[in-house]
């Protein structure tokens, strides 16, 4: 039943279309035939739009082929172009690749840096020490580097900490020397050993400290060594030589001593005269030893003193080295020394004293010769016939020879008593001057004694100074050590302290942080029970709430599900009410909407509302049906047709000719079917045609309603023709009305929100 | 239906115009050929009165809404508004 309906819906609906067809053929008719004759015009338009696309396409191959990005844009959005391109242009080219570093120059840079990390490491930990070595280095470090060769561990323990200090470091690349010294390779590379040990003494002190103290050691015990060898050798040879200067001299006095002895016994002339030749042969002799022990003791003291001058030499330099070990040695040395110039001295003033000595001896010998040989020469003036020997002529000599001798004598001894008391006159004088020339001598002699004497007080009192600098010094350096020693006790003593302290009160700060930390620690434990406690009680409070509420909505559920029950069937009945809507057909209404209503009255006796609404539906839908809404769309048609041919008839005008007119103007009247009628009518739209134009518009959009109030507005003959359109109309709206009343009340109800009051 | 009701009353007035036509033809006819010896106006005469009577019937059946129709109802007798 519902397909025939459909079919005549579909009938009537085609009629209307036809209708509207038939409608419009003029104006199609007409559009065409404008078009028609202008067929030229079309080819220009259709040559036109060929030449603008063709241009088109071959403005974008030639960009393609300039600009491949915009070629492979076009490529990707647009699907076969890259055929056309490939077709017009060719392959597309290659993309660009970027060119990599090749890695086989970053060993050069790696080594290059390595060189420069270990240049200027180097260079700011060779402060002072060897500036100059250190550009000569660097570049033999650059030219040893690339070697593979690592000469040492240690060198290679260094080049790795250099590399590792290389990787933070900028590598600021200046050019690395050229390869000019290489000849202190060894020298360089021992240089480089070392200097790779100095910045690794840097790094370990105490070894090379200690290697190096035992090397200074051993330095300076070699030295001393040498040295003492030196000065026990020089000491040795000065000593010797002294001594021999010593016996020279000394063998020198006893020669002057034995001469001056043998020249006074010469002098005296109580000798007999045999023995005087003898006397004046030892005499030779004693002088000749003499001479000759001079000599020798002149040469003896040249040696000593060039000897003493080196072994001054010798310690001067000991002195100069400055190895305190050696210090007594060379007391001892210098000691030796001064006694051996003091006793050089002595000796040497003591020959001199001998020589004085034997200088007056000789005088008053050469004085006494001299009287001798002018009492010789005033007796052979006197006795010329005498003999030199005159001594042994003792018995031949005549009374006259005696006479005149004896008057000689008497005259030579009043001459030798004037003399005499001249002499004694002159003794004064003479004594005088001898004392004084003694006295000069004794001065000499004196200040001599004294300058020497005090040359040996003050170097014995520098050497009493020095002896007692170095008891001194060795005394303090035993103080120091005990000092140090005691300074050492003390550091640890107070370091001991300290560390005492230092542990209480880390000890203390411990305990302090351990208990409040487990204070904490408690409190929050306490906390959290007591959270825990709390959340549970609410827990508790909580679902026992829930329980009651669940209890209550259970019950008030039970209340609801009764009341959705009824709304239940309330809703069933208003949708079998709707579905009975659904029971029209093309032409002819539903079902009587009794029965259906019926049953709304008997589910819902108690619910007033609906009751009210199911006695609100008109009677006439309750009996006869309602038409559909398609139906009265179709039907719309045929009045807008009709209403339209008897546009003019209304109670003035309703002749025949009126009819006829008003048919005219049907059909000669053009304007559109359909018409959005506006928010507020104004007279003159209560046109007949525009209100059913309005009308149209309405129920082409399915507005029922607004169609027939417009159709309402219709006045005169169409009123009439409408009329039962209209109130068809209206049975259906009305009814349409109260059951989407009732059925959204019945929504409502089942939705359990409202409640009829 | 009240829009059948207009095309009711055209195809009322149209047999109407038709038999009027018809008759008005044949009175004409039958009345020039018997009393106007095979005259044409009394046909003509005859046909247009059978027009100008249906025209005048359609007429007033189209308007037959809007003219006030007094009804003389005899007191036996019910008129009906549709003619």
């Amino acid at each position: 039943m519902l397909r025939v309906c459909w079919k005549g819906a579909h009938a009537a609906a085609r009629q209307c279309v036809c209708g509207k067809v038939k409608a419009h053929p003029l104006q199609h008719c007409r559009k065409y035939s404008t078009a028609g004759d202008s067929g030229s015009s079309a080819g220009k338009i259709v040559a036109a739009s060929l030449l603008s696309v063709g241009g088109g396409l071959g403005g974008a191959i030639l960009y393609a082929k300039w600009d491949p990005k915009f070629r492979a844009n076009v490529e990707k959005s647009v699907p076969y172009s890259d055929q056309l391109f490939e077709m017009a242009l060719g392959p597309p080219p290659p993309p660009l690749v970027l060119l990599q570093k090749k890695p086989g120059k970053i060993e050069p840079l790696q080594i290059f840096s390595l060189s420069e990390a270990s240049k200027e490491s180097k260079q700011p930990k060779d402060k002072a020490k060897k500036s100059d070595p250190a550009p000569v280095e660097a570049p033999a470090a650059v030219e040893e580097a690339p070697a593979p060769t690592a000469q040492t561990l240690e060198e290679a323990s260094v080049e790795a900490a250099h590399i590792i200090s290389a990787i933070g470091e900028v590598p600021s690349v200046p050019a690395p020397g050229t390869s000019d010294e290489s000849p202190p390779g060894h020298t360089a590379a021992g240089e480089e050993c070392k200097d790779h040990h100095e910045p690794e003494l840097k790094e370990r002190p105490a070894e090379e400290v200690t290697a190096r103290l035992a090397q200074q050691d051993k330095a300076e015990q070699d030295a001393l060594a040498a040295l003492t060898a030196g000065l026990e050798e020089s000491l040795g040879s000065t000593a010797k030589t002294t001594l021999q200067a010593i016996g020279a001299q000394e063998a020198a006095l006893t020669a002057i001593a034995a001469h001056t002895n043998k020249l006074k016994e010469a002098m005296d002339s109580e000798t007999p005269p045999d023995e005087k030749s003898s006397q004046w042969k030892a005499l030779n002799e004693a002088l000749s030893d003499r001479t000759r022990a001079m000599e020798e003791a002149e040469e003896a003291l040249l040696k000593a003193k060039g000897e003493l001058e080196n072994l001054r030499g010798v310690i001067n330099s000991a002195k100069q080295s400055k190895i305190n070990t050696a210090r007594p040695q060379i007391l001892a040395a210098e000691e030796n020394l001064h006694s051996m110039i003091v006793d050089l001295d002595k000796v040497v003033t003591k020959v001199q004293t001998a020589q004085t000595e034997a200088k007056i001896v000789s005088q008053y010998s050469e004085l006494v010769n001299e009287a001798k040989a002018q009492f010789q020469q005033e007796l052979a003036n006197i006795t010329p016939e005498t003999q030199a020997n005159w001594k042994g002529l003792s018995g031949k000599l005549s009374a006259d020879d005696l006479t005149s001798l004896i008057a000689h004598a008497h005259r030579r001894i009043d001459q030798l008593n004037r003399e005499l008391a001249e002499q004694r006159v002159r003794e004064q004088i003479h004594i005088e001057v001898a004392l004084e020339q003694q006295k000069l001598e004794d001065q000499k002699a004196l200040e001599r004694a004294v300058v020497s004497t005090l040359e040996h007080s003050r170097e014995d009192m520098r050497l009493e100074q020095e002896k007692k600098a170095q008891e001194v010094r060795e005394v303090m350096e035993a103080e120091m050590r005990t000092q140090l020693r005691r300074q050492a006790a003390a550091h640890t003593d107070h370091l001991r302290d300290v560390l005492k302290v230092q542990e209480q009160e880390l000890r203390e700060e411990a305990q302090e942080i351990l208990n409040s930390k487990m204070m904490e620690q408690e409190t929050h434990y306490r906390r959290l029970t007591q959270e825990q406690l709390d959340t549970f009680t609410l827990d508790m409070n909580a679902a026992y709430a829930r329980l009651k509420g669940i209890e209550e909505a259970i019950d008030s559920h039970v209340i609801a599900e009764e009341e959705a029950r009824k709304a239940h069937q309330l809703w069933l009945s208003v949708e079998a009410l709707n579905y009975t809507l659904r029971s029209a057909g093309a032409d002819f209404p539903t079902e009587p909407l009794e029965g259906a209503v019926g049953v709304i009255k008997e589910n819902c006796a108690e619910n007033e509302f609906a009751q009210a609404l199911a006695t609100a539906i008109p009677e006439e839908s309750l009996s006869r049906g309602i038409y559909s809404e398609a139906s009265l769309r179709a039907r719309f048609y045929d009045i807008r047709r009709l209403a339209r041919r008897v546009a003019l008839i209304d109670e003035t005008r309703n002749s025949l000719y009126q009819y006829f007119l008003s048919y005219l103007q049907s059909v000669l009247l053009f304007e559109r079917e359909q018409v959005a009628p506006p928010a507020k009518l104004a007279p003159e739209d209560l046109d007949t045609f525009k209100l059913l134009a309005y009308a149209n518009y309405s129920i082409e959009r399915g507005d029922l309603e607004l169609a027939a109030k417009f159709v309402n507005q219709l006045r005169g003959e169409s009123q009439r023709v409408a009329q039962d359109w209209l109130k068809e109309a209206r049975l259906t709206l009305e009814t349409k009305q109260v059951i989407s009343l009732l059925s959204a009340y019945a929504n409502a109800v089942g939705l359990g929100t409202t409640q009829a009051p | 239906m009240s829009e059948k009701e207009l095309g009711q009353k055209w195809d009322h007035c149209l047999a109407d115009s038709a038999i009027k036509f018809g008759t008005g033809l044949g009175l004409g006819i039958v009345f020039s050929v018997v009393f106007f010896k095979r005259r044409t106006w009394p046909i003509v005469f005859g046909t247009g009165l059978g027009l100008g009577m249906a025209y005048s019937n359609c007429q007033n059946d189209l308007r037959s809404h809007y003219v006030l129709h007094i009804i003389y109802v005899p007191q036996q007798l019910i008129c009906c508004n549709v003619c």
